[in-house]
């Protein structure tokens, strides 16, 4: 097992800079996701780890040793495709060995190993299927085992679940989970599903244009984004834009938004507020006031009933406001009502403008 | 329902009538070969009297194999090349990739007699001459576009990421090549080795401009024979190469099916 580290790596296909002096530390053992919109470079990334590609300046370290120069067959580490790409032509059994067979180890070794794995992924009766016997979620398991049989030092995971139904995806990213957990190894995944990256990963990169916007546990990205893109692309937020005053923004119309975490900004600089959706509480009346509550008026356009759940869409000058509020079985209210939001600076982030 | 009768019933007369006419003159020949009468006449009597001759015709036997050692070679040769071409195609990016692609089909459709003649030229010109070592080269240009395009069809259908995978498991290019690549494109090689021996076994054109007198293959030979007279003979070899020559195509089919499997 190995940390890998990632220093200012740049990478262009002809004028398109896929990555930008990207920097990245992994730890040893970690689970990181990276999320990012197609084309935001996450995949030349885990390209570049892998050594599929080499970067055109930067530093790839895989357990403190350079490899950003060393072709992916003499890397050791483990991948799994979108796509699996398990050889048809063997068995089962003859994929997963596959990795120890052209490292030349003793068959009976091999057998071993190969049994092992399977069972890992508790497919150890099925070695003599060939692939296209397999469901969706079993190929997976398989590409899973051929690519951890190998002991390599880092896993490196290309959307594996990308392909998988919805039900399907759920066991799988507990199973995935499970199995790091077991044999404690470093493990990179790139995804564009933000679900996935908060459920599954112990820290998130979230990529863009070729750069990380922002990176850190999955709590911290979700409660203090630090760019717009961060806190829309992770989950959902409402985003008020003004002028900062130092500790909240001034709405264009006079209203002012008190801020309590997020970035320190002069007074006068264009900035942003960035509310998640359950952090505001909505009433249709003027009463349950709190002292220093961020309080505004608006008015019930569309309200979506998901069970647990409601969403409120609150128009509000101009701008659509999302509120979730869970099923406590009081009172719901109606499309066209005239509403009060209120929420704590605590749950409001400044933000940088840009 | 009637007319779906009627249209049942012409369609299953075309489908008899076409293969008739690509049967019958076959059947024909192959059916006199084994009659007495070297004259086409009837009654039939059975007899494999002009397949005995033929085994003591000495200069049929030497064209006969010219003609197989010319095909082996050349299938060798073709599969070789055209193969490694095909994963070259496949797997790099050079320049002139794309003009290289396009012009290794016009070959295939520029008539025997043109090549043959420009080849005849060219091998006078840089010393070659004519004989079987002219033919196998000429046969070899013949064939290898064939082979580098049903080669390329199949590695169409094969997914790069097994490369990549086999890669990131840690095998070399060798490795990744044999146990990977290979199996996948085997039908495509066999189908394109068939076609490269059907192509230089059943070539006249450019075989009888470039053979000598002495040396020979046996379409040319067989042609030679039928200008000094017909013989029964005839039948009897080119019954042989018929036989061999489907039994080929019916394996390029078998395995160019596979080729469309999965």
């Amino acid at each position: 097992m190995a940390g890998v580290q990632v220093s200012n790596v740049s990478r262009s296909f002809g004028a398109h800079k896929a990555l930008d002096d990207v920097s990245i530390d992994f730890a040893d053992g970690g689970f990181y996701a990276l999320l990012g919109p197609s084309g935001s470079g996450k995949t030349t990334l885990l390209r570049q780890i892998a050594g599929f590609d080499f970067p055109d300046s930067g530093r790839i370290a895989i357990g403190g040793e350079s490899v950003e120069r060393v072709p992916v067959e003499k890397r050791r580490i483990g991948m799994v495709f979108q796509n699996y790409a398990l050889f048809p032509n063997m068995s089962v059994a003859d994929n997963v060995a596959f990795g120890l067979s052209v490292r030349g180890e003793a068959k009976p070794v091999i057998a071993t190993e190969v049994q092992r794995a399977l069972d890992l992924v508790q497919l150890g009766k099925l070695g003599g299927r060939r692939p296209h016997q397999l469901s969706g979620g079993q190929r997976q398991r398989v590409a899973l085992a051929r690519a951890i049989v190998t002991k390599p030092r880092v896993l490196l995971l290309d959307e594996p679940l990308g392909a998988l139904d919805k039900a399907l995806r759920v066991d799988m990213q507990i199973e995935l989970k499970r199995i790091q957990r077991e044999i404690g190894i470093t493990t990179i995944f790139v995804t564009h599903d933000q679900e996935e990256a908060l459920t599954m990963s112990d820290r998130i990169g979230i990529l863009r244009d070729g750069r990380v916007v922002q990176e850190g546990p999955p709590e911290e990205i979700y409660d203090r984004p630090k760019s717009e893109f961060a806190a829309t692309f992770l989950g959902d937020a409402n985003i008020f834009r003004g002028d900062s005053t130092g500790n909240g923004i001034r709405l264009p119309d006079g209203t002012a938004i008190a801020a309590g975490v997020g970035a320190t900004l002069a007074a006068g600089a264009k900035a942003s507020c960035a509310v998640r959706p359950e952090r505001i509480r909505i009433a249709t009346d003027g009463g349950a006031s709190d002292g220093n509550a961020n309080t505004l008026k608006g008015q019930v356009s569309k309200r979506i009933f998901a069970g647990n759940n409601s969403t409120y869409f609150v128009e509000r000058a101009g701008q659509t406001l999302k509120v979730i509020v869970q099923n406590t079985g009081a009172d719901r209210l109606a499309e066209g009502q005239d509403v009060v939001l209120r929420w704590s600076p605590e749950s409001t982030v400044l933000i940088a403008a840009g | 329902m009637m007319t779906t009768r009627i249209l049942e019933g012409l369609g299953r007369l075309y489908v008899g009538l076409l293969l008739a006419f690509l049967y019958l003159p076959i059947i024909i020949m192959a059916l006199m070969s084994f009659n007495v009468s070297p004259f086409y006449q009837l009654p039939f009597e059975w007899t494999t009297e002009w397949y005995t001759s033929l085994w003591q015709d000495d200069q049929i036997i030497a064209a006969t194999w010219n003609s197989l050692e010319i095909a082996i070679i050349t299938t060798i040769i073709c599969v070789v090349l055209g193969s490694a071409a095909s994963l070259a195609l496949f797997r790099y990016e050079f320049r002139g990739k794309k003009v290289l692609h396009a012009l290794l089909f016009p070959p295939i459709a520029i008539p025997w007699l043109i090549t043959g003649t420009a080849m005849l030229i060219f091998f006078f010109g840089v010393g070659i001459g004519r004989g079987l070592f002219a033919i196998l080269l000429g046969h070899v240009a013949l064939a290898l576009p064939y082979v580098i395009v049903v080669v390329s069809a199949r590695l169409q259908t094969f997914a790069p990421e097994l490369e990549e995978a086999a890669r990131s498991l840690g095998a070399n290019q060798w490795q990744v090549t044999r146990r990977v690549t290979l199996p996948w494109i085997m039908p495509g090689v066999i189908a394109g080795g068939l076609f490269a021996f059907a192509v230089s076994f059943d070539q006249f054109v450019v075989s009888y401009f470039l053979a000598t007198p002495g040396q020979t293959t046996l379409p040319v030979e067989i042609y030679a024979a039928i200008r000094k007279g017909f013989t029964p003979e005839i039948n009897a070899v080119s019954t042989i190469i018929i036989v061999v020559s489907m039994a080929l195509m019916l394996l390029t089919a078998r395995f160019f099916k596979f080729g469309g499997e999965k």
